[in-house]
């Protein structure tokens, strides 16, 4: 259907085409017979009118898109740094649409009122001083109050204070996934290296490190209100980069080293949801997919989920095939829910120690029928585990 | 003619013997070491490039207006593997983009564009035999095309053409476990790449020798066309950083098929660890942008130059400004090589770093902003002749202060961290340099077009390609503002898996109507061009009563450019309407009447 009605349009363009080469040649009858190619007086004229034309075009789709998708834009920030980014980003905005709206209108105006003429003579203007002063000096001053803000804001969001008390997480990336790991009681991640991954410790976190012992792997984030994360992120294979667009963060996922980013989560998911802009979003949203689904029924498919608003970390980064679907929900709890869903989940050492119990009982089980090649290979893998596991940990040294 | 030629000719007696031989067909047309058919060559490959490079884009973006649906079109140019039941599959998507990416920066808008108009127009405009080295220039060509054919071959690679991205970071670019196209496809890339710069180096090299010294009596450096000054300081800028890129393509093949660890380290992929230890990612960002970065200013200082002359031949008027345009375009090309660390606020490198990047980023929008309102400015008060050339060049400008303007928030490292990698990111380079660089280019192609070919483009046919591309280029652009601001991610191959984006389909939808009627309409340029090559109306010798040296030659191409002496140049190139001249050109070989005054401009 959506091809046809592209083919449609193309056929209606070719015939649109086919009809203003026709009037194009018909405004040229008039004029003489100059067929010399080069712009005539009545040309100059009609391009003229034309450019005038263009400035309204480009002033009135500047309009109609600021009320028409001005509301898609990312809208209050869910985070404490998230204010002054969006704040600067405002200023910044006021600029550009005053030097766009002089800019464009000087070029198409002056295109305008000084489209051709045989008679006419341009002025001979071949420089001044004073005009390229201003135009230097203006520009230099008003960046230099940007770039003054910038760094100010800048610095701000990307130095993490050593001494402030702050929640350490870490993302985990790898094709196509996120992973989270909290430092637990202690606050301190423990030493990580993709050569540990082993089994079920699918981060390859070191468990001889005494940081690690409480470390809790989940694959939901969540995060309490009002209290400063800080995010380490590490790669297992590709870039990724990890991309939270409501808190106004983002920074790659880099393998073979660590990268942070710290931010102050502002509302929490229930009171996002509550925004009226939100509410509004997400009607809207739904609206749409309902139509979707109404659609996809007919066609015998199945319909869509109706969506609520949920944060979420994004993969930002081209990382591979599935890039279009490497996302995590992100949570903001108040800070009891927070305390009470973190408290809830088993560390990973104790996820380690059940998995090897549940293990033992089954490998009892397949011992009796061919026990002997079984456990050779066991010892056999086992030696090497513990070889490559030190040679590791020397590495990381 | 060539006895002629003799008498009066100092020190370019090797290209007259030439004259004595007859051109056979290959030495004409096919490896000839003559500038004039060396940049039509460049032009044709590069519309070719051109005309493949745009169909993937609107491939690409039917897929994303219209995700997962079956398109007999899909079917019958990508084939059954890479778009089953005519369903584009996820891997080709990012192939298509890769490929979409480095056919248009590199093989159109830096070969096509730098390459056929460099070539035409320095030795046209310096009063110049030819280029300092015809053979080089014939290699610096061939070697092009070469790379060409290479990266197209390797779309019909099995696995796939290269697909991580045209800014092909590893480890995704260096792992074929990562992606299938990282396999044969990439290394055919990089191979391909390999040659584009060789060509590029041995392009450039000839240019920088043949403006220092090949120019004709009395045509010193402030004589210059601003397109000569635009060529000169882009192929200074070419030889400055794409030899980077060569360093990081030859270390990334290194990695790839040697098992050194330059860029990588501690992957775990496929369910095993590689023995990868101590490279960085982040190093070979730096070392990409570094060419990266300078690469978009060669891409948009010659587009540049081109416009400045068009523009003040077209407006019969001086440019404005002409030596606070020299100081612009150096200044430009300075700040261009140590502003590349904008592209990586947050890949991880210290903020530190950011911060100088930053500061120096936004420098360059001061000699931008210069130069557009010096454009402006040359329009006022002009007695505009709208050729289609003329729209492009004022297109141009325009696009240009659109996109650029935006760039004041992407040089921003903190407004950066949200709107890094979006389609904001798409939107804006796109019409600064994309959309920019290629009005520049046919503003060049019809305007020169009766010096390439010795006939005219029709205007009309020009007019209504001007028009509805305008129209279509911000159509298409403009709302992507929109949707990147809404934090959608580029390079995704569908947004169905967010229902946060739902709402940004219509406007997906509309984008990709524009870039179908915008494609479309290219090919009223193309028939135009094709066309007018061998039925246009024949040219007069200075069609657009212009100043400068090129308009001096014959409309018969010989090899050695002028039939006598090379032309003497007594006056800058922008003496329009000059009050102490009846006529309102004064082209650059004519003397300075009694008493004239030599204006300092």
């Amino acid at each position: 259907m959506t091809s046809l009605l592209v083919i449609i349009v193309l056929v209606l363009l070719a015939v649109a085409l086919w009809q203003l080469t026709k009037i194009f040649d018909l405004t040229q009858v008039g004029s003489s017979s100059d067929d010399s190619q080069v712009a005539s007086d009545n040309d100059n004229n009609i391009q003229g009118y034309v450019m005038f034309g263009f400035l309204a075009f480009i002033y009135i789709f500047t309009i109609y898109g600021l009320l028409k998708w001005g509301g898609l834009a990312l809208h209050t920030p869910a985070s404490e740094h998230g204010l002054l980014v969006d704040n600067l980003m405002n200023i910044t905005w006021v600029l550009i649409f005053v030097v766009q709206f002089i800019t464009q209108g000087l070029l198409y105006w002056f295109s305008f009122k000084n489209r051709g003429h045989k008679d006419k003579k341009a002025l001979f203007f071949a420089d001044s001083n004073k005009l390229e002063a201003i135009w230097s000096i203006i520009p230099s001053v008003v960046l230099a109050c940007l770039i003054l803000y910038g760094l100010y804001a800048w610095n701000n969001i990307m130095f993490v204070d050593k001494d402030e008390d702050v929640i350490e997480i870490e993302l985990y990336a790898q094709q196509f996934k996120w992973t989270a790991r909290y430092a637990g009681q202690d606050n301190v991640l423990g030493k990580a290296n993709v050569r540990l991954i082993e089994g079920i410790n699918t981060l390859g976190v070191d468990m001889s490190d005494p940081n690690a012992q409480d470390d809790i792997i989940v694959s939901e984030l969540h995060i309490p209100k009002g209290k400063k994360i800080h995010f380490k992120m590490r790669s297992q294979d590709v870039l990724h980069s990890a991309y939270m667009p409501h808190f106004r963060a983002q920074m790659n996922c880099v393998p073979g080293m660590v990268t942070e980013f710290a931010f102050i989560p502002t509302y929490t998911t229930a009171e996002y949801r509550e925004l009226p802009f939100m509410v509004e979003k997400v009607s809207n949203i739904n609206k749409l997919r309902s139509e979707k689904s109404t659609e996809l029924v007919a066609k015998g498919g199945t319909a869509l989920d109706p969506y609520t608003f949920d944060y979420l970390l994004l993969c930002n980064k081209i990382c591979g095939a599935s890039h279009y679907n490497m996302q995590m929900k992100v949570v903001v709890d108040t800070p009891e829910d927070y305390k009470k869903w973190l408290s809830e989940k088993t560390t990973l050492a104790q996820d380690i120690k059940a998995a090897a119990a549940a293990e033992k009982p089954a490998e009892g089980a397949g011992a009796t029928t061919d026990s002997v090649s079984t456990i050779a290979k066991d010892t056999v893998k086992a030696v090497i585990d513990t070889v490559k596991a030190a040679v590791a940990k020397v590495a990381m040294k | 003619m060539s006895a002629e030629a003799h008498d009066h000719d100092h020190g370019h007696d090797h290209h007259e013997h030439e004259h004595h031989h007859k051109d056979t067909f290959i030495t004409k047309y096919i490896f000839s070491i003559d500038h004039k058919m060396i940049a039509k060559q460049y032009l044709i490959t590069g519309i070719i490039m051109g005309i493949i490079g745009i169909a993937m884009s609107l491939l690409f973006r039917m897929q994303l207006a219209w995700p997962e649906e079956s398109f007999k079109i899909f079917n019958v140019l990508l084939g059954d593997k890479f778009a089953p039941d005519g369903v584009m599959a996820n891997d080709i998507y990012l192939a298509l983009v890769t490929i979409h990416g480095t056919i248009m920066v590199f093989f159109v808008l830096t070969a096509g564009l730098s390459g056929t108009f460099s070539n035409l127009l320095i030795p046209l405009q310096i009063g110049a035999r030819d280029m300092a080295s015809g053979f080089m220039n014939m290699i610096s060509y061939w070697l092009f095309f070469l790379s060409a054919v290479i990266m197209l071959s390797s779309l019909f690679v099995e696995a796939g053409p290269a697909s991580a991205g045209w800014t092909i970071y590893p480890p995704l670019s260096a792992l074929p476990q990562a992606i299938p196209g990282s396999g044969t496809g990439m290394t055919l890339w990089l191979v391909s790449m390999a040659i584009f710069i060789a060509s590029s180096l041995m392009g450039s090299l000839n240019y920088i020798v043949t403006v220092i010294n090949l120019r004709t009596k009395g045509m010193s450096m402030t004589r210059l066309p601003l397109t000569i000054w635009t060529f000169f300081v882009t192929a200074i800028i070419g030889v400055i950083s794409f030899p980077v890129l060569l360093s990081a393509a030859l270390l990334l093949i290194f990695d790839r098929s040697f098992g050194t660890s330059f860029f990588l380290s501690d992957i775990y992929i496929a369910g095993e660890v590689l023995h990868y230890q101590g490279g960085s990612p982040v190093l070979f960002e730096h070392l990409f942008w570094f060419l990266g970065h300078p690469e978009v200013y060669i891409v948009i200082l010659p587009a540049m130059g081109l416009v400045s002359e068009i523009m003040a031949t077209n407006s019969r008027k001086p440019i404005f400004g002409y030596r606070a345009m020299i100081m612009s375009v150096l200044a430009i090309a300075f700040l261009s090589t140590i502003v590349w660390g904008h592209h990586m606020f947050i890949s991880g490198m210290n903020p530190f770093l950011g911060s100088v990047f930053t500061f120096t980023t936004l420098l360059i929008a001061i000699p931008s902003a210069v130069k557009a309102f010096n454009w402006i400015t040359t329009l006022w008060k002009g007695n505009l002749q709208f050729n289609p050339a003329m729209l492009f060049s004022i297109g141009m400008v325009s696009t240009f202060i659109t996109g650029g303007l935006t760039g004041i928030i992407l040089g921003d490292s903190t407004l950066d961290i949200n709107v890094h990698d979006t389609y904001f990111v798409i939107a804006h380079f796109h019409l600064v340099m994309g959309i920019s660089a290629l009005y520049g280019m046919f503003a060049g192609i019809y305007h020169w077009f009766p010096k390439m070919y010795g006939r005219m483009l029709n205007k009309n046919l020009g007019y209504i390609h001007f028009w509805v591309t305008a129209v279509c280029a911000y159509g298409v652009f403009f709302p992507m503002h929109f949707i990147g601001l809404a934090g959608l991610p580029r390079r995704y191959y569908t947004n169905t898996n967010f229902p946060l984006f739902d709402d940004l389909q219509n406007v997906n939808v509309l984008i990709t109507t524009f870039a179908l009627v915008g494609g479309a309409f290219q090919l009223v340029f193309l028939y135009n061009f094709f066309s007018s090559i061998f039925y246009g109306k024949k040219a007069v010798q200075n069609p657009w009563r212009s100043t400068t040296l090129e308009w001096t030659t014959p409309v018969e191409h010989i090899h050695g450019n002028w039939p006598g002496e090379i032309p003497h140049v007594y006056r800058w190139p922008y003496d329009y309407s000059n009050p102490n001249h009846d006529v309102d050109f004064v082209p650059q070989n004519v003397p300075m009447k009694e008493g004239e005054e030599v204006l300092h401009h």
